[in-house]
């Protein structure tokens, strides 16, 4: 009988690793392009009269937006299978988790199927974020008592 | 405001490329990245880097997922000195309100219009 | 105590269906398939209505073939890889045929088979019966990993879950091909918890099998024109030829995986090969069936390998189990 650390090494040398440095150089390409797609957008808002702080919103927005409307065409799963964390750390990729879990749950109905399972990548990025902010507020809080 | 569009980039990719490492070479998920990218904002945020960041990088920063916890921290800041102590529980949701029912509206109105296709290879 | 089961009967394939998607179409084995559905839903509203349609279609197939009636059905024993086999449920309760559910994960068409087997060797009400198994990309995606319009990227060792099914009947003193003997093969610990990985999880089982196999069989390795796994992929069968050569190279000399011949590695892009348990069950009804049919092979060792593990499972970190039973399949 082998033991699990003799099986593991045997996985380890027997599975293909996934291409690292290839798909981080595309990842950095398009993720970069996105962030750079965004900020022509935002100069372009801006020059039509927007305020800069309404304009970045409405940068995210867009981005929402477009990857929203790729996942639902069925296209955004195919550039993404190219690009990575290129399109998955830019809010693009937050719009294409929520939008798909949405989509797939069509067919368990709209209150427990598209209305519960939308919140499956979701729920956690939103949770873990007003965690951080509240662990944050409460530290700032105290802090403004004391030192302010 | 006078974002470098070279910087704005080479931030925007910086951030892939570190995910992309971290999903490749770790058994993290891209779920658990988007996780640490929303807290890790929020941190950066906190410790007072996002903002001159934002200066430098603009949408280099602000379309990452940092971006939107970096939101969240500047809403407890702003509901805390304005409200007090229940700034730190209305702040978070209230700043990135507009990104979360945004994706959220426009995810179920896609369920509702379109319909998942098979995965191909 | 693992002891061979002979089936002392004369038990054999009456024939055989294979039914595929659009992957499996373009796959080297396309033209084999008896039906083929290129939009993957065969009429179907829902994915999991649409591979419980796909296993119905596919035992019909079967039954036309053979020129029997859903009525002359003794027993079907059939299974799928969705929560609580619903698919089988779905497609297969208009045949109104008694029937037997398995779960073998990716086993279900070797368990099937055996199970069939050893029934119709002791019980001589039971004379013609069915064996059916499907797996479908789109519902085992969203089972167990993640929307089909996901935007990620697959590792490398992850297989892709074909939408697949085959269909067995099985009959007493009918047909050339026929099943002899059986292993049922125990649980072996696949020491990883990785679900993208899942062919060397498996292959540990599979090695356990065939070494078990042969060391109680007395039939001599040699003797075999074949030992079929069933969806191991690339990096399982690699890992399993390094296990059987430590035994005795020509086992591994002799092996082929049911995962590697169903897509086209070139024009495909499947990373380590097929999976889910229609894999097997529809290269055996394709590929290797008629292979024996026409004596092209005279005697193999099929396997199905299974991880047993699901979505709970995983998260919280348990092993994924492998499980390989084998039949010796016979041409007469």
């Amino acid at each position: 009988m082998m033991s699990e650390e003799e099986k593991k090494k045997l996985i380890k040398k027997h599975s293909k690793s996934s291409p690292v440095l290839k798909n981080s150089l595309r990842a950095f390409f398009f993720g970069g392009l996105i962030c750079l797609f965004g900020e022509v957008l935002l100069k372009v808002y801006v020059f039509f009269g927007a305020e800069e702080k309404t304009s970045v919103s409405l940068v995210t927005l867009s981005v929402i937006f477009i990857a929203s409307l790729l996942t639902g065409i069925g296209v955004f799963d195919k550039i993404a299978r190219f690009t990575g964390a290129g399109t998955l750390v830019p809010v693009s990729g937050f719009s294409n988790a929520v939008t798909s879990e949405a989509m797939d749950s069509a067919s368990e109905g709209y209150v427990l199927g598209v209305g519960a399972k939308i919140f499956t990548v979701a729920g956690p990025v939103i949770i873990f974020g007003l965690l951080s902010g509240v662990i944050y507020g409460v530290i700032y809080y105290v802090y403004s008592l004391i030192g302010g | 405001m006078e974002h470098n569009l070279i910087l704005v980039f080479i931030l925007g990719g910086a951030l892939c490329f570190l995910a992309q490492l971290l999903i490749d070479l770790t058994r993290l998920t891209p779920a658990r990245i988007l996780v640490i990218y929303v807290c890790l904002g929020v941190f950066l945020y906190a410790v007072g880097i996002y903002e001159p960041l934002f200066d430098i990088f603009g949408c280099g920063a602000s379309l990452p997922l940092i971006g939107f916890g970096a939101n969240i921290g500047r809403g407890v800041f702003e509901a805390v000195n304005e409200k007090g102590i229940i700034g730190i529980l209305e702040g978070g949701l209230s700043a990135s309100a507009l990104g979360i029912t945004a994706a959220l509206v426009l995810g179920f109105l896609a369920s509702v219009i379109f319909r998942s296709k098979t995965k191909r290879m | 105590m693992q002891r061979i089961v002979q089936i002392k009967n004369d038990i054999g394939f009456i024939c055989a269906a294979s039914c595929g998607g659009l992957e499996e179409s373009r796959g080297p084995l396309g033209n084999k398939f008896d039906f083929c559905d290129t939009s993957d839903l065969f009429g179907q509203k829902t994915w999991e209505l649409a591979e419980g349609e796909m296993a119905r279609i596919c035992l019909n197939i079967a039954l036309k073939k053979a020129g029997i009636s859903n009525l002359d059905l003794t027993l079907i024993a059939a299974g799928d890889l969705q929560n609580q086999c619903a698919a089988t449920a779905l497609g297969l309760h208009s045949f109104s045929v008694p029937f037997l559910g398995l779960y073998g994960a990716c086993s279900t068409c070797a368990e099937s088979l055996l199970s069939l087997s050893a029934f119709m060797d002791s019980h001589e009400e039971l004379d013609v019966c069915a064996a059916v198994t499907s797996s479908h990309n789109a519902t085992a995606e969203r089972q167990f990993r993640t929307p089909l319009e996901y935007g990620g990227q697959r590792a490398m060792t992850a297989q892709w879950t074909a939408t697949a099914a085959g269909a067995f009947l099985l009959g007493r003193n009918a047909g050339r091909v026929k099943i002899r003997d059986f292993l049922v093969g125990r649980i072996v610990d696949g020491a990883t918890s990785d679900a993208s990985n899942m062919g060397p999880a498996m292959a540990f089982a599979a090695a356990d099998t065939v070494i078990n196999y042969f060391e109680s069989s007395e039939i001599s390795p040699r003797e075999f024109d074949l030992i079929i796994t069933g969806d191991l992929g690339y990096c399982g069968t690699s890992l399993l030829h390094e296990l059987l050569s430590k035994k005795d190279p020509y086992l591994s000399s002799i092996h082929k995986d049911s995962a590697l011949l169903l897509y086209d590695d070139k024009k495909q892009d499947a990373h380590s090969g097929a999976s889910g348990c229609g894999t097997s069950a529809s290269v055996l009804a394709c590929h290797f069936l008629p292979m024996l049919e026409e004596r092209k092979l005279k005697r193999v060792l099929f396997m199905s390998t299974g991880a047993l593990m699901n979505s709970t499972t995983t998260l919280q970190g348990q092993n994924i189990l492998g499980i390989a039973p084998a039949l010796r399949i016979e041409r007469e």
